[in-house]
């Protein structure tokens, strides 16, 4: 779910941070108290159950395609 | 969910088509694979992947639906809680319909007057919990992905001092687990696809002693078809090439080190413990308590629960499918007595159960 909002801070354990974020024009509010790396705005978060579990911006995402691709690819590769 | 945006480009059926022309490539030999997550089986399913793979692999579904491995005894306590006069449960909606052993769920036992809430996240459990001064109990049931997530809550609860939350607690931990699955000569599995999001939080680090000590490759997939299909190439790579490593192809989500503030959560309200397994009995420290400063939030404590053991249901072969030593078509029971409909077993009845898998989309 991509990021529109960031409300709270990561080390003030009684703020209950959240983040409101979007997928497919709904908004809701998910948890942010146990992410692994605090969101920024346009960031993408992976929600489990209303909290945020991980981090993640779209460079990140294309890298792990570019690994497919190259998988796909190369007929042989020595480190697969 | 991530965002579709995101997601699409790991649908892309070009480059699935080269991978799986890349797998019939390098499978040379039999290979058992075993998927250890429930929503990974769902996925294979969904996408046929079981029919584009070479006839030598084998793709077996393991343990890892959280409902499917709660044993008869704690399902019984939950809807034995829920007609409590009073007791106000709050569930994730795939608890409802799964069967206790005398024929009653928690479905059933809100038509008699319980009072069942279904809840997306556990916080909204808690805000139930804010409005009544009634017990509210969340049965918490998971692995390292959920347990984090309700311990945030439980944490949040004591902070807040709402005293009438409470937990009644069947957490699992995979890796105790799949040092069984891995000690099974019957199983005798050649490769693990290991779990997307418990490893979001575990880490790659956590399969490092499997694939040392049972000499057993081990990859990280995640959900869209090209994770699923570049894992199975990396599993087929390293099981021709006789490699027992742990490989990501998973990365975009997980990282080496795993979610370490999650962990912190966890460390924070619970502490290791014995649980009892369907399919896989008893595991030592595979289960997780409530640490003492949260024992007010405890529901087994306050309502005076105990272990119990429930025969499993008779003819149902749950534990052996979750086990992958049997199919669910050669259950009895398969989509005659037992049905999505009418489930007799939690595999058929959660939407990550592998019984659930094969009657939706039958033996792809």
């Amino acid at each position: 779910m991509r990021v529109n909002e960031v409300h709270g801070e990561q080390d003030d354990s009684l703020s209950f941070p959240i983040a409101v974020v979007e997928e497919e024009g709904l908004r809701k509010e998910v948890r942010l108290d146990i992410v692994d790396r605090w969101p920024e705005v346009g960031d993408y978060i992976i929600v489990h159950a209303g909290y945020a579990i991980h981090t993640l911006d779209a460079a990140e995402a294309e890298t792990n395609l570019n690994l497919m691709r190259e998988m796909a690819e190369y007929v042989e590769r020595k480190d697969i | 969910m991530l965002s579709e945006k995101i997601s699409e480009g790991f649908r892309d059926s070009g480059l699935a088509e080269k991978l799986i022309r890349r797998i019939h490539e390098r499978v040379d030999r039999p290979m058992r694979i075993m998927e250890v997550c429930g929503t990974h089986t769902m996925a294979i399913f969904r996408h046929g992947i079981r029919s584009l793979l070479p006839k030598n692999v084998e793709l077996i579904s393991g343990p890892g639906c959280p409902v499917c491995v709660t044993s008869a005894g704690d399902i019984d306590q939950i809807i034995e809680l829920a007609e409590v006069p009073g007791i106000i449960i709050t569930t994730f909606g795939d608890m409802l319909r799964v069967p206790g052993s005398k024929g009653k769920n928690l479905a059933t036992a809100r038509a008699e007057g319980a009072r069942v809430e279904i809840v997306y996240s556990p916080t909204d459990a808690l805000e139930i919990a804010r409005s009544t001064d009634r017990p509210v109990v969340f049965p918490a049931i998971g692995f390292e992905t959920t347990i984090p997530v309700i311990a945030a809550t439980v944490i949040e609860a004591r902070q807040r001092n709402i005293g009438n939350f409470m937990l009644l607690v069947s957490h699992k931990v995979v890796p105790p687990a799949l040092n069984v699955l891995l000690n099974d000569p019957e199983l005798a599995l050649d490769g693990l696809l290991c779990p997307g999001h418990v490893s979001a939080i575990i880490g790659e680090q956590a399969y490092a002693p499997f694939a040392e000590k049972y000499h057993v490759p081990c990859v990280i997939a995640g959900f869209e078809p090209l994770d699923i299909l570049s894992s199975i190439l990396m599993l087929a790579c390293q099981i021709r090439d006789g490699k027992a490593l742990v490989e990501n192809s998973y990365n975009r989500v997980v990282s080496k080190e795993g979610n370490p503030r999650a962990r912190e959560m966890i460390e924070k309200a619970f502490e290791p413990c014995d649980a009892q397994w369907r399919g896989l009995g008893e595991i030592p420290g595979s289960g997780l308590k409530l640490r003492a400063e949260f024992i007010n939030h405890d529901a087994a404590r306050s309502f005076g629960l105990g272990p119990v053991f429930v025969p499993e249901p008779a003819g149902c072969r749950c534990g052996e499918i979750l086990t992958g030593k049997v199919i669910p078509p050669e259950c009895p029971l398969f989509n005659t007595r037992c049905t999505p409909t009418s489930p007799v077993g939690p595999c058929m009845v959660s939407s990550e159960g592998t019984c659930a898998a094969y009657s939706k989309y039958g033996d792809l």
